[in-house]
């Protein structure tokens, strides 16, 4: 078997992404997310925080918040610290852009195969998360995230409505039983 | 036991790791440090019977480390902080 006969799979292990709906609320997973992580070096924070200003059309997110753009969204993980997502059709050398970008002023690390992402949308996100995490969804704004545990699992959780869609990224390697984790939740809450 | 982290607010302290004393941010400067240092260092530690500082680790959460002044007869904390903040005071990462 040739390189170019492998075919790509989703973190779940199909070719389609999946999508399950219990009651009102859909669990679908994420296949399209190109991910990178940026960290400011020591000593060049303002420069960082300015550059990535250019690039998200607002200035990086304050600690427990995310700043959806077009085309990349960020999400806060640490002082001076950001995950970046982007189009993965468009923007797949997520990494490569964003070092090109930032140069010394950040250290760059591509993410996107360590994360999964699966979108909750629909009715019913509060009690699900209730299950699942100890984050109070019910008090998070649109545009806030956490980062939180899951079934054990560290995960991102990002609001961007608490009442009708939540996005959470999880470990790749982790997917199964991340999905499975939403998936009882989902069925014992609604 | 809530811990109010400086950054994102009151959470719930099984988010959290214990390390220990937080004295061990301060390490000796390997340059002139003689072994006797060195062994204080890794090997001596207080054990008070009231206000403590201590490492905790927000494994469950945004992975900062925090110094955290906890009282250990009452389990009151009194005082949170981001270790980053607490060793560039004492003249770290500069």
């Amino acid at each position: 078997m040739s390189v170019h006969d492998l075919t790509p799979i989703t973190a779940l292990g199909a070719t389609t992404a999946q999508a399950d709906t219990v009651a009102d609320l859909t669990c679908t997973e994420v296949t399209d997310l190109a991910l990178a992580s940026v960290a400011a070096r020591l000593g060049q924070e303002k420069n960082c925080a300015s550059t990535l200003g250019k690039l998200l059309g607002a200035p990086p997110p304050d600690a427990g918040k995310a700043t959806m753009g077009t085309p990349y969204t960020a999400v806060w993980m640490g002082p001076e610290q950001w995950m970046l997502g982007a189009d993965f059709g468009t923007h797949e050398d997520i990494a490569t852009g964003l070092k090109a970008e930032l140069g010394d002023a950040a250290s760059v690390t591509e993410q996107t195969d360590a994360w999964t992402g699966f979108d909750l949308t629909g009715d019913g996100i509060e009690p699900v998360m209730e299950l699942l995490s100890n984050i109070n969804l019910r008090t998070l704004a649109p545009g806030d995230a956490q980062r939180t545990t899951i079934h054990h699992l560290g995960c991102f959780v990002i609001c961007g409505d608490p009442h009708a869609f939540v996005r959470i990224l999880g470990p790749r390697a982790s997917a199964g039983s991340l999905h499975h984790a939403i998936m009882t939740a989902m069925k014992s809450a609604l | 036991m809530i811990i109010n982290h400086p950054l994102l607010g009151p959470r719930d302290s099984a988010e959290f790791v214990y390390l220990g004393d937080a004295a061990m941010i301060d390490r000796p400067n390997p340059e002139t440090a003689s072994p006797q240092d060195w062994h204080d260092y890794a090997y001596l530690r207080e054990n008070p019977a009231g206000e403590h500082r201590e490492l905790w680790f927000h494994e469950g959460g945004d992975r900062s480390w925090l110094v955290i002044t906890r009282n250990t007869l009452t389990h009151e904390i009194s005082k949170v902080e981001i270790a980053r903040d607490v060793a560039r005071k004492m003249g770290r990462s500069k």
